[in-house]
């Protein structure tokens, strides 16, 4: 489902990815682990092309991005369909109630009619758990909640891959449990994702392999029982013992 | 003694009284012809320009950088009165004739497109980078993020300053007088060269400049309330 080879990027004389080569299968679920500073944010951003990498190429499904050419603005558009991002910090619209979120890329970019548009929403925005809240702004939603309203802005978009930024990181403790809960009902329906976080149980529970990065380089991938019990590198260990 | 200068003689009370009655319907009928309709166009046309000129300050394309830079500069840089008599007396000698009024519109309109770009300009940047990745990520075009997520919250937050470049405005236009524009403080003028009550008809039409001024900002008050109902307080 996606390829990644060679991939580099750099931030003026910063080398931020040194290098990534990945392969992921169709259903998998992928969590990415590491220090701050490690690039696996920066990782999941490029295969959004939120980030334009410096070199190297990606495919997702039938859509290859080679970044050591220039890339027309129309396959950027192309490559950019086959994946969605659920954000650290939400970014829903705050001008737009829940569902006008929801409905936002399908009736404007994928020129579905409003009224499909709006049943295809309202049944995601059920399937998060938000049925009742549809016609509430963003601010009138606690970050759980608003957080899923991305997951289901992000389901909308029908892409082959769910991108999940650090999905828990800007909640409060007694509200990760809900969003977890929503990703770890998607990981059991078959979607594709690649997940950066530091929830360690969820990785646990829901990963079908863990990858560890530090300085910009994979340095480990296996299966989570194998990452979180019997690391092969001194760097993972040295990252899960400081967890602890 | 001092007080007697205030005294009030009944006689020219009435005559003051009569006066400003007289005089208040050609005053109101300035501002409904011209002072407003000018305020009004010019600012729309003003805030047109302004989006362009923010947008282009923003743009990384340099040449639409320097434009929009000049064009600030320059209208800044020079008193508004200065401008308008360039366009209707400048222009006028060397054969561009343009009537009064459409001088005006297009004086007034320059120099909001001016002042409101940095308004829209500062206000484009408060929204947070986020709202264009999040776009960017819907598979939103650049002029679909501006309009559908971009210019509707900097809408929000450009209301009050926006306000007070209109209501500038609708005071800046008694300037217009001096480019004959017959708009509401040149038909104070008019009057008070007939009868020489100079003190009480500007001080008419400085009232009439208060109370449309204060009905505007009631305005302001509601724009900001009707847009406020998408953001916490």
């Amino acid at each position: 489902m996606i390829s990644i080879n060679g991939l580099h990027k750099q931030f003026g004389d910063l080398e931020v990815l040194k290098g990534i080569d990945l392969q992921i299968n169709k259903g998998e679920v992928i969590v990415v682990i590491g220090p701050s500073g490690s690039g696996k944010t920066t990782l999941l951003r490029c295969l959004n092309i939120l980030e334009v990498p410096t070199s190297g190429s990606i495919t997702i499904d039938d859509q290859t991005a080679d970044f050591s050419k220039s890339l027309p603005k129309r396959s950027i558009d192309l490559f950019r369909k086959k994946s969605a991002m659920v954000f650290q910090h939400y970014n829903l619209f705050p001008h737009m109630t829940a569902i006008q979120n929801v409905m936002e890329g399908p009736v404007i970019v994928k020129k579905l009619s409003k009224a499909e548009a709006r049943k295809k929403a309202e049944q995601l925005l059920i399937k998060v758990g938000l049925g009742d809240k549809l016609d509430f702004y963003p601010h009138q939603l606690s970050g759980g909640q608003q957080q899923r309203v991305g997951i289901a802005r992000a389901l909308a978009l029908e892409p082959k891959v769910m991108l999940f930024d650090e999905p828990t990181s800007a909640l409060d403790p007694e509200l990760v449990g809900e969003v977890l809960q929503v990703m770890k009902d998607l990981a059991g329906e078959g979607i594709t994702m690649v997940v950066v976080t530091h929830e360690m149980r969820f990785a646990n529970d829901v990963a079908d392999e863990v990858i560890f990065m530090d300085q910009g380089k994979i340095i480990e991938r296996s299966k989570p029982v194998d990452m979180f019990t019997n690391p092969k590198e001194e760097r993972t260990k040295q990252f899960l013992n400081l967890l602890q | 003694m001092f007080w007697n200068s205030f005294s009030v003689d009944p006689e020219k009370m009435e005559r003051y009284l009569d006066i400003a009655q007289s005089s208040l319907q050609p005053l109101l009928e300035g501002a409904v012809v011209y002072t407003l309709p000018l305020s009004l166009i010019s600012f729309i046309l003003g805030l047109a320009l302004a989006v362009l000129t923010a947008l282009a300050r923003i743009s990384t394309v340099k040449p639409f950088q320097w434009i929009a830079r000049f064009y600030v500069s320059a209208i800044r840089g020079t008193p508004l009165l200065v401008q308008l008599f360039i366009l209707f007396y400048g222009l006028g000698s060397v054969g561009i004739v343009i009537d009064p009024f459409p001088a005006a519109v297009i004086g007034f309109s320059l120099n909001v497109g001016a002042y409101a770009s940095e308004v829209i300009r500062a206000a484009i940047l408060s929204i947070p980078k986020g709202q264009w990745e999040a776009a960017h990520m819907i598979g939103m075009s650049y002029s679909q993020t501006l309009k559908r997520v971009i210019l509707p919250q900097a809408t929000r937050v450009s209301i009050p300053p926006l306000s007070n470049t209109f209501i500038s405005l609708v005071k800046d236009t008694s300037l217009a007088s001096l480019i004959l524009v017959t708009e509401m403080f040149r038909r104070a003028q008019e009057i008070a060269a007939t009868n020489y009550e100079v003190l009480l008809l500007y001080t008419e039409v400085a009232i009439i400049y208060w109370i449309i001024c204060f009905f505007l900002s009631l305005i302001q008050g509601r724009l900001e309330h009707r847009f406020d109902r998408y953001v916490s307080r």
